[in-house]
């Protein structure tokens, strides 16, 4: 008995070859030259593009100084001291103590928490874009359902294009990312989220966060 | 919706042009629509070579389109999820089913599919006892009003903003009547406060993909609210409902892709969020869908593989064919009567449901060009539009009137010295009726079509005279 399965393959085939385009090449891609910068000048083209996609940015030297730099993120727009941390040692082991008004806790989220802070994977500046994974130290509900997402930037996790970005993921997973090995899911984040279907006034906050703010730490990642 | 009611497009559009409320929704597409996408296209420098790959790229998937289903295939299972062929809506229906009460499902999320509208899985998941949440707003307006959507991109494109209030208000009984929803924030607020517990109530989410990745099995969706990634993350089973020819080789091919889709569809540089989903969450993940499924629709698209229609399968369903389009401008989404409209529907419809059920559609375009000279994937719009033209035309299915006209041209057409004549002595005549502003408030025989717009008499020689004329020099 022929499946569905065998019926679509055996159709496809066909058109294959038949077509025109069967001996077609995959074409070398394009990768825009915007991005291919260094040093300040990307630190600079990320944050333009970040804060034109409505995130706001701010850069902090150390990364002793994130904690101050989260309380004054939330104090500053009257948001509640409290914080979800990403069990993640690049956020969990900074110096939470020395704010001791802002409330923290760590895990995934259960969608009651009002603001999250997470590392990210790269910073990617072509488009101010943050690149996010799934897993144990980086829960994924910490990216979508709190009202407000503080995302962590070091220096070294700054790349300027998405390719760059897909080379930081592979060198971390050992090289090849087939077979299982992409974390289960990988996020592109460009901006707080938004909706312009109510008759297309574009507003931020539609289902994930209203606020997406970016610390940019000017050292590299902590290594544990 | 399923059964097409394109051969309605002629009363439909009438509808559609007197209604003033639809016409002042359809006003976005001049003010914002196509501005934006200029602006978006001006700001990188590699947009039209891009375009061009893209174009390549995808000419060559679809020439090795059994190649990279199969490896995808491969992919998803050795990342712990399953890919289920569907060769037709009925198939992906019932799969869909029978996977939904493998996991006891009452309530499904649902974020913003077309494959969904395509096979008309929410009346059907309704009929069997199984309540569709659409997550993504614009579909949940057109949910509550119980419409389809207008647009691939913004469904309620056609819903006004006090539209959007009446139908909240008739809907929220819950809610104080008295409460202001003057400011749209507020009308988002609430749906983002009933939509909350929805996704966490949910037993299965389904979800559309725009790209399937063949290096990984992963299924990628691009939103801008955040309800598809809700959807596939909090319920414990995660479908996505796709189609065989949005496989893209490797991730970074879907890059290529990315870089042109967002700025084409909606002139950002690229949408909040663009997610790469592999198969069910890992033995250390906190969160994530326990089962993982890919629903890969066929529909008849694998027939056109080969033949003259192949280049429609390049559409990677931007929506910049129909913010550019007059007719689209003019009539909106609906009148197209099928699932996708504007000039890629005009295309896409004959294809799936048969020409013969939307003959109107391939004549509702005066081949202006706007579509093609849009698109990022460079689909000659107007060349598959007369493909179906002429298929209409010699299958003897084209609308009356059209034969009627065609076939008058045509004996003149064969009769080269009487056309001239005819030509020349037309334009005379048209000229001097015309008057001095140089157009026709109506023509005869064309009144449906001067209703709306005035009709140019021509100028000059004819073409036919221009061309010899330019020939001797
Ligand atoms: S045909 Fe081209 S412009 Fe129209 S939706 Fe498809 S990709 Fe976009």
């Amino acid at each position: 008995m022929s499946t569905d399965r065998d019926r679509m393959l055996a159709t496809i085939r066909a058109g294959v070859s038949r077509s025109v385009t069967k001996d077609m090449p995959k074409p070398a891609p394009v990768i825009p030259r915007r991005g291919q910068l260094q040093g300040r000048a990307l630190v600079e083209l990320f944050r333009k593009q970040a804060e034109t996609a409505s995130a706001t940015v701010a850069e902090v030297a150390r990364a002793e100084d994130v904690p101050a730099a989260v309380a004054e993120y939330l104090r500053g727009r009257n948001l509640p001291p409290q914080i979800r941390l990403a069990p993640d040692p690049r956020v969990e082991a900074l110096d939470w103590k020395s704010q001791p008004m802002l409330e923290t806790s760590r895990g995934a989220s259960d969608g009651t928490d009002t603001a999250s802070v997470t590392p990210v994977l790269a910073g990617v500046a072509e488009t101010g874009t943050l690149m996010v994974h799934s897993g144990a130290p980086t829960p994924n509900t910490l990216h979508f359902l709190p009202e407000t997402h503080i995302a962590v930037v070091y220096a070294d996790e700054l790349v300027g294009t998405y390719e760059d970005a897909w080379t930081q993921l592979r060198a971390k997973q050992g090289g090849d990312l087939s077979s299982g090995a992409m974390p289960r899911t990988v996020s592109f984040v460009t901006g707080p989220s938004r909706s312009a279907d109510i008759g297309k006034i574009l507003l931020m906050g539609a289902h994930g966060p209203k606020r997406l703010h970016i610390i940019l730490v000017d050292a590299k990642r902590p290594t544990h | 919706m399923l059964h097409p009611n394109s051969n309605a497009f002629t009363a439909e559009s009438t509808k559609a042009i007197a209604d003033p409320q639809l016409q002042e929704a359809l006003g976005v597409l001049r003010t914002q629509s196509i501005p934006n996408r200029l602006k978006a296209a001006n700001n990188l420098a590699e947009f039209e070579q891009l375009r061009d790959r893209a174009r390549d790229l995808k000419d060559h998937i679809l020439g090795h389109l059994d190649q990279y289903l199969l490896q995808f295939e491969e992919q998803v299972k050795s990342s712990g999820g399953q890919v289920h062929w569907c060769s037709d809506a009925e198939s992906a229906r019932q799969t869909i089913l029978k996977l939904c009460r493998e996991a006891g499902a009452k309530t499904v999320t649902k974020g913003k599919t077309m494959i969904g509208e395509e096979i008309g899985i929410n009346d059907f998941l309704a009929e069997n006892g199984i309540e569709p949440v659409e997550t993504d707003l614009g579909e949940y307006i057109i949910q509550l009003r119980h419409e389809t959507p207008s647009h691939i991109i913004g469904p309620a494109l056609h819903v006004t903003k006090r539209q959007v209030e009446e139908t909240f208000r008739e809907h929220h009984t819950d809610l104080d009547a008295g409460r202001s929803l003057e400011e749209p924030a507020a009308l988002m607020a609430e749906a983002r406060a009933k939509m909350r517990h929805r996704y966490f109530e949910a037993d299965v989410g389904i979800t559309g993909a725009n790209f399937l990745i063949a290096e990984t099995g992963s299924t990628v969706i691009v939103t801008n609210e955040g309800n598809g990634d809700l959807t596939q993350m909090l319920p414990k089973m995660h479908i996505a409902l796709t189609s065989i020819e949005k496989v893209v080789p490797t991730l970074d091919d879907a890059m290529t892709l990315l870089r042109i889709l967002p700025r084409s569809a909606t002139g950002q540089e690229l949408s909040v969020y663009v997610t790469f989903s592999t198969g069910p969450r890992r033995q250390i993940d906190p969160d994530g869908p326990k089962a993982f499924h890919v629903v890969l629709l066929d529909n008849g698209r694998s027939a056109y593989l080969g033949g003259p229609m192949q280049e429609m399968l390049r559409c990677i369903r931007c929506g910049a064919c129909m913010d550019h389009c007059p007719v689209y401008h003019a009539v909106g989404g609906h009148a197209y009567g099928w699932v996708y409209p504007g000039p890629i529907g005009a295309i896409l419809t004959p294809a799936l449901v048969g020409v013969e059920n939307a003959k109107h559609l391939p004549n509702a375009s005066s081949l202006c060009g706007r579509c093609e000279s849009v698109c990022p994937v460079r689909i000659p719009i107007p060349k598959l539009l007369r493909h179906w033209r002429e298929e209409e035309f010699t299958r003897a299915i084209t609308p009356a009137t059209q034969r009627t006209g065609l076939g008058v041209w045509a004996w003149f057409a064969q009769r080269p010295a009487m056309y001239r004549l005819a030509a020349r002595w037309s334009m005379r005549i048209l000229r001097w009726s015309a008057g001095a502003r140089g157009r026709f408030k109506s023509l005869p025989l064309a009144e449906g079509w001067t209703r709306h717009r005035d009709f140019p008499a021509p100028q000059g020689k004819t073409f036919q005279d221009q061309w010899r004329a330019r020939s001797r020099r």
